[in-house]
């Protein structure tokens, strides 16, 4: 346990071994993850907490932690070195209640270069527990850590005080134990105030955003054309022809692994496992994901988040949240999962209502901004243009509303601001793998799902059912043929999946825009579904499906007479 | 000590400043403590965003950024 952005989820991976995602910025661990380490030969059960500032929960993640609290055998305490003062106060909390603890003195390295000097014995002394000094990052430290542990004590001298006796105990701890030495400005400071002085901060910010996405699209392309296309078309299809070969006819095995019998094999088409199941998430979005993620993970570590949520504190405000709401469309951008686990460093219900459903509105997740690429690219710039300008100015519009409407406070932004961090290249390809590996976990047996449901109901002739009832709608309210009903349909189990299946349609450019807004818009996938009821709950879920739905039908027909004419 | 003292949010930038009383709710002052925002300390204005946008402060060697509402119930006294 221990404050936010500390290092303990580092510390956490390295005592277990484990892979945790963690950032140069605060609430990166909203829930809990368990891992296990040996400790003298036994197995002990390792649980990395939320980061609390005390032990009186503000939000959702530091009730997590309190929770993690009451069942715990010893607390490994990280604290951040470099500001004792303040991680102190949770540190003595943690004393005056009846629980062993041994205490981390992370990020030790770096109180050397600002001249901070740390009396750790005697740190010890008036603790009465083991301190042990850490560099979580590199490992430095850990082994001692290790072998402290069960030395961890209680200790009976702190006595359960008042915030002000406790603020008064820290002042005099601080000074028998702390001295400062006066520095100069660092280049790093220069940056820092750099990036957040509007004046310079703003153009930086639309600088770092614009070739942020412009690096990713330049990774993601190359990626497609010179990594996953060859291997796709070069060694895989003859493989699959192969496999059609020996088939042999048409049938349910034949359409089910591969798509029609006696049709040539178009990957993002032909709609069978093998084929449109593999090539989509692995040849199609993946090499976006791998980008975006990467370049995620360097933002996340050099600590630029938070500057940039001071930057955009105020529009977010007036959409009811407020500037750390951007952190949840960034993840988002990637994968709308982690996006609305995210939601959860906001404060209130009405902040979380927001953003998570703003989320899932006008938040398009790696796999549909590639297929938006896919389908509108042979178009040109101009019509991707048009479907992300036109959700943006939804996240504001509803944004807007929803802060008008939804009851409830939303709190003021109150963040800290992380100093600036050299990314470590190591830590972030590991990162980046983790995330591309979750999103291959989660987004294949969906595709897999999803192309043996369709071509199931296809079969029993439930789609066709379905395009001719919905036709006079899709046709009358939104200008699409009655078939785009499917997608929208397999829309629920995958986006990409539903956006491929506009291609064969024959939809003018304009067509394309309306149904893939609509797409994006209307309903979550599955995954993301699951995860915000669970965050929202029932009532809230309802009410947030509902608003995604009828703003999918509004927008749908705006666009339509806007486009397409009535 | 002086209990007039002015608005943090009026504090120019890069000044230096001493807290003087924090009037708030029980809630809110006990969220500013743990962040070591409290009477008697000493801290630095980093940045302000326009429009009545958030400050960035500079306390106890670490940065922060508060809502401007938050920085007009903290009373501080330029130094």
């Amino acid at each position: 346990m221990g404050n936010p952005n500390v290092g303990k989820s580092v510390v956490f991976s390295r005592l277990t071994g484990a892979n945790v995602i963690a950032s140069n910025y605060p609430g990166t661990t909203v829930d809990f993850s368990k891992g296990k380490m040996r400790l003298d030969g036994e197995h002990v059960e390792i649980i990395d907490a939320p980061g609390t500032y005390s032990l009186e929960p503000t939000n959702k993640a530091e009730e997590v932690a309190l929770e993690m609290l009451k069942e715990a055998d010893v607390v490994i305490n990280v604290v951040n070195a470099t500001n004792l003062e303040r991680n102190l106060y949770s540190t003595l909390e943690l004393l005056e209640r009846d629980i062993p603890v041994v205490i981390a003195l992370n990020i030790w390295d770096e109180t050397q270069h600002l001249g901070i000097h740390i009396d750790k014995k005697e740190l010890e002394k008036i603790l009465g527990v083991p301190v042990v000094p850490t560099v979580a990052l590199t490992g430095e430290g850990i082994k001692e850590l290790v072998s402290q542990i069960k030395n961890a004590k209680t200790n009976d001298k702190i006595k359960s005080t008042s915030e002000e006796g406790r603020w008064v105990e820290i002042g005099s701890i601080i000074k028998k134990v702390e001295q400062l030495e006066h520095r100069h400005h660092s280049i790093k400071d220069i940056i820092s105030d750099l990036t957040i002085k509007p004046i310079t901060g703003l153009p930086i910010a639309v600088g770092i955003v614009f070739f942020a996405f412009w690096l990713v699209r330049l990774i993601g392309e190359n990626l497609i054309a010179y990594v996953f296309d060859p291997i796709f078309y070069n060694l895989y299809l003859p493989l699959i022809e192969n496999l059609s070969e020996w088939i042999g006819g048409p049938g349910l095995v034949h359409t089910l692994l591969i798509g029609e019998y006696g049709k040539e094999i178009v990957f993002e088409e032909s709609l069978g496992m093998l084929t449109t199941g593999l090539y989509v998430p692995i040849a199609m979005v993946m090499p976006y994901i791998m980008a975006f993620y990467f370049m995620l993970s360097i933002l996340e570590d050099t600590g630029y988040m938070p500057r940039l949520a001071t930057l955009v504190d105020n529009i977010f405000h007036k959409l009811g949240m407020h500037g750390h709401g951007i952190v949840p469309v960034f993840l988002g951008l990637g994968c709308n999962v982690p996006g609305a686990l995210s939601t959860r460093t906001l404060e209130t219900r009405k902040q979380r209502f927001i953003s998570a459903t703003l989320l899932a509105i006008a938040v398009p997740c790696m796999a549909q901004t590639a297929m938006v690429f896919g389908i509108l690219g042979p178009y040109g710039m101009y019509y991707i243009g048009l479907v992300f300008l036109t959700l943006a100015i939804l996240y504001i519009i509803m944004g807007l509303i929803l802060n008008r409407v939804v009851k409830g406070e939303s709190p003021e932004i109150f963040l800290e601001i992380p100093p600036y961090r050299r990314p470590s290249f190591k830590t972030i390809l590991k990162k980046t793998w983790m995330r591309v590996r979750w999103f291959l976990k989660e987004a294949i047996p969906f595709l897999f799902l999803g192309v043996v449901a369709i071509n199931l109901l296809y079969y029993v002739g439930f789609l066709g059912w379905l395009g001719d009832v919905l036709s006079p709608v899709m046709y009358g309210l939104f200008g699409l043929p009655g078939d785009a009903s499917i997608a929208m349909v397999v829309g629920f189990l995958r986006k990409d999946l539903a956006v491929g299946m506009l291609i064969p349609l024959g939809m003018s450019p304009l067509q394309l825009v309306v149904a893939a807004t609509m797409l994006t818009v209307y309903f979550p996938c599955v995954a993301t579904f699951v995860v915000l009821l669970r965050e929202l709950g029932i009532k809230d879920m309802i009410k947030s499906v509902a608003i995604m739905v009828s703003t999918a039908a509004v927008v749908g027909f705006i666009l339509r007479i806007i486009l397409l004419g009535w | 000590m002086d209990q007039q003292g002015i608005f943090l949010s009026s504090v120019p930038n890069n000044k230096r400043a001493r807290i003087v009383n924090i009037q708030g709710g029980a809630g809110l002052v006990r969220k500013l403590q743990v962040m070591g925002i409290r009477k008697g300390q000493e801290i630095k204005i980093v940045s302000k965003q326009p429009f009545r946008g958030p400050l960035t402060i500079e306390v106890c060697g670490s940065q922060m950024t508060l809502g401007r509402g938050m920085t007009r119930k903290i009373l501080v006294e330029v130094i």
